[in-house]
């Protein structure tokens, strides 16, 4: 609370309109831009459904994909939402030290996460298995890589809160993001089950 | 300016501990463990299928896959993205909605018009050429 208050006299104007905007109303856009970004994903799954067989004589799936470093990603992934799950918890206790902690971890298991795909990709590339060689591989190259896209920018998004809590503690601007990133990292989590189900096993399973 | 954006603060947060039940719930330590848990087994249980070989039908481990990818989903949007029917009087769930018919559409659609564009562009023979009306 102290806190709060030593920042009071530099708050930005937008501050004071806040009670005009109550934070349902930010929750309620946010979770309608998650549902337009869940559009381009359909999108992306519908297309890879689609061209997912047309290997051109080229390498498929089950020669391709390693998984159990899918599984390994997986629980990056799945590591990464119930720390993120936790950070909020401290949040709501209005514990900076562990929301920042719990943020850490966040970030370490999507780095991690990011790691392990570029690898992947490198390693497939490396094969010959480029999104020039087939439409499956085209597919398959957008619709993973815009994935791993969101989540670097997910990261990014994560290291500008981890700043901006450290800076100016948990204010309600930075509650606000915070929710509005936990339900964005959520969203990818969420898309990465499509991922993994549509693209990694059941392609496995030819 | 001071006391004036302080007291807004204190307002604020009462605000915002008043109306705490009305938004997009912030689950609590309990129910992010149990969607974790769920999400882990249901994570588990499709990676087994296909790793282990467990199912000797094709269309049995899609399927499998599919309908527990469709529960883990779910899992995940009530433990983790904390959706109800109540939070911002139902409009959230509304979006949902609409997105999920977008999405159904958008899924099966390219699948079926595919399929057929697929099926009767089919190599053609001499023959069928010939005998075509």
């Amino acid at each position: 609370m102290s806190n709060i208050q030593s920042q009071s006299a530099e708050k930005p104007q937008f501050y004071l309109e806040e009670d005009h905007h109550p934070e349902g109303s930010t929750n309620l856009g946010f979770w309608l831009y998650l549902m337009s970004d869940c559009l381009i994903f359909a999108t992306l799954f519908a297309t890879y459904a689609v061209l997912g067989r047309n290997y051109a004589a080229g390498p498929a799936p089950a020669d391709l994909f390693d998984l159990k470093l899918v599984a390994i990603n997986t629980a990056m992934l799945l590591f990464s939402s119930i720390t993120y799950g936790f950070a909020m918890l401290q949040m709501e206790r209005g514990a900076k030290q562990e929301t920042l902690f719990w943020l850490t971890v966040t970030g370490l298991f999507g780095l991690a996460f990011l790691g392990i795909e570029l690898y992947e990709f490198h390693h497939m590339i490396h094969e010959g298995a480029t999104p020039q060689r087939s439409a499956f591989l085209s597919a398959f190259f957008t619709l993973v890589g815009t994935h791993g896209l969101h989540v670097t920018f997910g990261i990014i998004w994560l290291v500008t809160l981890m700043v901006q809590v450290s800076k100016h503690g948990l204010i309600a601007e930075n509650r606000r993001r915070l929710m509005c990133l936990s339900m964005f990292w959520h969203f990818l989590d969420v898309v990465w089950i499509g991922v993994f189900s549509v693209v990694y096993l059941m392609g496995v399973v030819g | 300016m001071t006391t004036n954006s302080t007291s807004h603060e204190d307002a604020h947060e009462a605000h915002h501990a008043h109306s705490h039940g009305h938004e997009a719930g912030h689950g609590s330590f309990k129910s992010y463990v149990t969607g974790f848990i769920l999400s882990v087994i249901l994570t588990a249980i499709p990676f087994w299928l296909v790793m282990g070989d467990v199912l000797d039908s094709k269309v049995a481990t899609v399927a499998a896959i599919m309908i527990i990818g469709a529960i883990q989903i779910v899992v995940h949007m009530i433990y983790f993205l904390h959706m109800n029917t109540k939070s911002e009087g139902g409009w959230t769930m509304m979006a949902l909605i609409f997105t999920v018919i977008i999405v159904a559409i958008a899924l099966v659609g390219s699948l079926w018009v595919m399929h057929h564009l697929n099926t009767n562009m089919m190599v053609m023979s001499p023959e069928m050429m010939k005998n075509l009306p």
